[in-house]
C-alpha cells in the first residue's frame, strides 16, 4: 500500500496539535507541544515516561507504550496523574521507522475547568480548534439559563401569591370558603377527628347602620383577630360569608374542651371595639357540631347541624352556645358574664 | 423584539438614571408595566415607546441614548457576561472586529430567536475599517458604536469612531485604530471568576 511521506518541522506540529507529544520507543516522552507542555508547569514533561506521567484508564493494564500501536491508531482515555479530576482524551499512532509513536491530547469537555486549572489562553488553541466555541457556548447557556432560572422564580412567587388570594378572605386575612371545602374535604378523606363551629355576630347590623361600613369593616377584622387569637395553629378560621364565621377545630371533638373555648370567644367578643374613639358593642353566637357524633361525618351535613345549633343559641339571647348533638334538648349554654336578653 | 434587548435598555436605564427615572420613563411609555421579562417576546412598538421616552425624559437626543446603551452594555458591572462572551471573539481589538461578522451567528447559537444586526467589517489598511450594519431597527448602529468604543477601552485600544449614517437599512461606522496598546486593558482569562 502506497503512502506518500512529508516532512513536517515539530514547529508545525506545535502550531497544529499544541497538545501532542511524540514518544520514543522506550516510552519516553522526547517533545510535547507548547500547550500541552502547560499541564507540567515544572519541566514540561521533559524525558518523563509517558506511562509515568499519565494514567491509561482505557484501554487499561497497559504496561508499554509500544502495545497500543495499531495502523489506524489508538483512542485514549487518559488522566494526569498529578490532576485526577481532568479526563482527557487521546490518539495514539505509530510514526514511520523507529521515531517511536505520537500522542494528541484534548480536554474534551473537561475544557471548561482545564482552562481555569492550567491558566489557558485562547492562544493556546488553534484557531481550528473548537474548544474556544465551546467555552463561548457554555457561557452563553449559563446566562440564558440565570435568565430563566430567575422568570421561573418570579413566576412561581406570583403563583404562590395568586393561591394564596384565592384561598383568603382579603378583608380580614381570614381563609374563604373555597379554602374551608379544601380542608373539610381532606379531613374526610383522612378519616380526621374535628369539630365545626359556626359563630354569627349579633348587632353587626347595627353597627353598620349607625356607625358606616368603615366601623363594620373594623369591628369584622377585630372579631378575625379574637379567633384566630383563641384558636390552634392547626385550626382554621373561615369567613363564611357578611358577619358569619365557621372554626374547624383539628383533633378536637371533647365537648367540654370545646365549650371552653367557645366561652372564651364569646366573652372576648362583648368586649367594646373602639371605632374613631366610639365603643362599638357586639356579641356571638355559636354551633358546633362534632364529628364523633357521625358514623360517616359528611361535612355538609355536620356544616348544616352546625347552623341549625346557632339557631338554637341565637334564639337564646346573645353569647350563648348549643350542641347539634343537644338539638333535641333546644338548650344553649351563656357565657357566665352576659345577662340574658335578645341578640340581633 | 426580544425580550433580552427590552430587558437590557430597562437595566441600562435603572443602573445609570436611576429606578425612578426607569419607572418614569415606563409610565411615559404607556407599556402597561414596568419590568421586561429577558426570554418573553415584547411588540417592537413597546421597544420604540421606551426609547423615545427615555430621550424625552433624559432631554437627549435618540443617537446618544442609544450609544450610551451600546457603552453600558460593555462595561456596567451588571452585563459582565455579555461582555465576556465579546471578548471571547479575539486577543486583540483587531481579532475582535474582524470577529464581529460571526457575531450575528453567534448571538443565534445561544439564542436561536434572538435578532441582532448582521455585522460585515470591511478593512481599508490595516487601521482604517468600516463596519456596515444591517438591522430592521434603524439606530442600531449606534448601539454598535457604543459597544466598539467600550471594547476598545476593554483592549486598551485608541480609536476613533464615526456613524456615516444609513442607506438602504445599512448603517456605516468608520473605525480608525489609532494605536493597540494604548492603555492596560481589562483582564480577560478564559476560565470564569468563581
Amino acid at each position: 500500500m502506497g503512502c506518500e511521506m512529508i516532512e513536517l518541522p515539530l514547529a508545525v506540529l506545535d502550531r497544529l496539535m499544541p497538545m501532542h507529544a511524540i514518544i520514543g520507543a522506550t516510552g519516553h516522552i522526547s517533545h510535547a507541544g507548547p500547550t500541552l507542555r502547560k499541564l507540567e508547569p515544572g519541566d514540561g514533561f521533559a524525558g518523563a515516561r509517558f506511562l509515568e506521567v499519565f494514567e491509561l484508564r482505557r484501554p487499561r493494564n497497559v504496561a508499554r507504550m509500544t502495545e497500543l500501536l495499531a495502523p489506524g491508531g489508538t483512542r485514549l482515555s487518559l488522566r494526569l496523574r498529578g490532576r485526577p479530576e481532568i479526563p482527557l482524551k487521546g490518539l495514539v499512532l505509530p510514526l514511520p521507522g523507529d521515531a517511536g509513536m505520537l500522542v494528541n491530547i484534548s480536554f474534551g469537555i473537561a475544557a471548561t475547568q482545564a482552562v481555569g486549572i492550567f491558566d489557558l489562553t485562547s492562544g493556546d488553541f488553534p484557531p481550528t480548534d473548537l474548544t474556544i466555541e465551546m467555552l463561548y457556548l457554555v457561557e452563553a447557556k449559563e446566562a440564558v439559563m440565570n435568565e430563566s432560572r430567575n422568570l421561573n422564580m418570579r413566576l412561581q412567587g406570583a403563583k404562590i401569591a395568586a393561591e394564596e388570594q384565592a384561598y383568603t378572605d382579603t378583608l380580614t386575612g381570614l381563609k374563604n370558603r373555597r379554602a374551608m371545602d379544601m380542608i373539610l374535604e381532606r379531613y374526610k378523606s383522612c378519616g380526621e377527628r374535628f369539630a365545626v363551629m359556626h359563630l354569627d355576630l349579633d348587632f353587626f347590623k347595627q353597627v353598620n347602620d349607625t356607625l358606616g361600613h368603615a366601623a363594620g369593616d373594623l369591628v369584622l377584622q377585630e372579631a378575625a383577630r379574637v379567633l384566630v387569637e383563641e384558636t390552634r395553629s392547626e385550626d382554621t378560621v373561615v369567613r363564611f360569608g357578611g358577619d358569619e364565621f365557621v372554626l374547624l377545630l383539628h383533633g378536637l371533638t371533647g365537648p367540654e374542651a370545646l365549650k371552653a373555648v367557645a366561652l372564651r370567644i364569646l366573652k372576648r367578643l362583648e368586649e367594646p371595639i373602639l371605632f374613631q374613639g366610639v365603643p362599638c358593642h357586639i356579641s356571638g353566637s355559636i354551633g358546633i357540631a362534632l364529628s364523633d357524633d357521625y358514623v360517616e361525618p359528611e361535612p355538609e351535613r355536620m356544616l348544616l347541624d352546625a347552623d341549625k345549633a346557632l339557631y338554637v343559641s341565637k334564639n337564646a339571647g346573645r353569647a350563648c352556645l348549643s350542641f347539634a348533638h343537644d338539638l333535641q334538648k333546644g338548650q344553649a349554654t351563656r357565657e357566665p358574664g352576659v345577662a340574658a336578653q335578645g341578640s340581633g | 423584539m426580544h425580550g433580552l434587548i427590552n430587558r437590557s435598555i430597562q437595566c441600562f436605564l435603572r443602573d445609570t438614571y436611576g429606578a425612578e427615572s426607569w419607572n418614569t420613563i415606563a409610565a411615559v411609555a404607556e407599556l402597561g408595566h414596568n419590568n421586561f421579562e429577558a426570554l418573553l417576546d415584547y411588540d417592537q412598538a413597546q421597544t420604540e415607546a421606551v426609547l423615545g421616552a427615555a430621550a424625552g425624559h433624559l432631554g437627549s437626543p435618540l443617537e446618544i441614548v442609544l450609544e450610551d446603551l451600546g457603552t453600558y452594555l460593555v462595561s456596567h458591572s451588571n452585563m459582565h457576561s455579555l461582555r465576556r462572551l465579546l471578548r471571547f471573539g479575539g486577543e486583540s481589538f483587531v481579532d475582535f472586529l474582524h470577529s464581529l461578522d460571526e457575531l450575528h451567528d453567534r448571538a443565534r447559537m445561544a439564542v436561536p430567536d434572538l435578532s441582532v444586526p448582521v455585522l460585515e467589517l470591511l478593512d481599508h489598511s490595516s487601521s482604517a475599517f468600516t463596519l456596515l450594519v444591517r438591522h430592521d431597527y434603524p439606530g442600531f448602529g449606534y448601539v454598535v458604536l457604543g459597544v466598539l468604543r467600550a471594547m476598545a477601552d476593554d483592549y486598551g485600544a485608541l480609536v476613533f469612531l464615526e456613524h456615516q449614517g444609513e442607506k438602504d437599512r445599512v448603517e456605516m461606522v468608520s473605525i480608525e485604530l489609532l494605536e493597540t496598546g494604548f492603555a492596560e486593558g481589562r483582564e480577560f482569562a478564559l476560565a470564569q471568576a468563581g
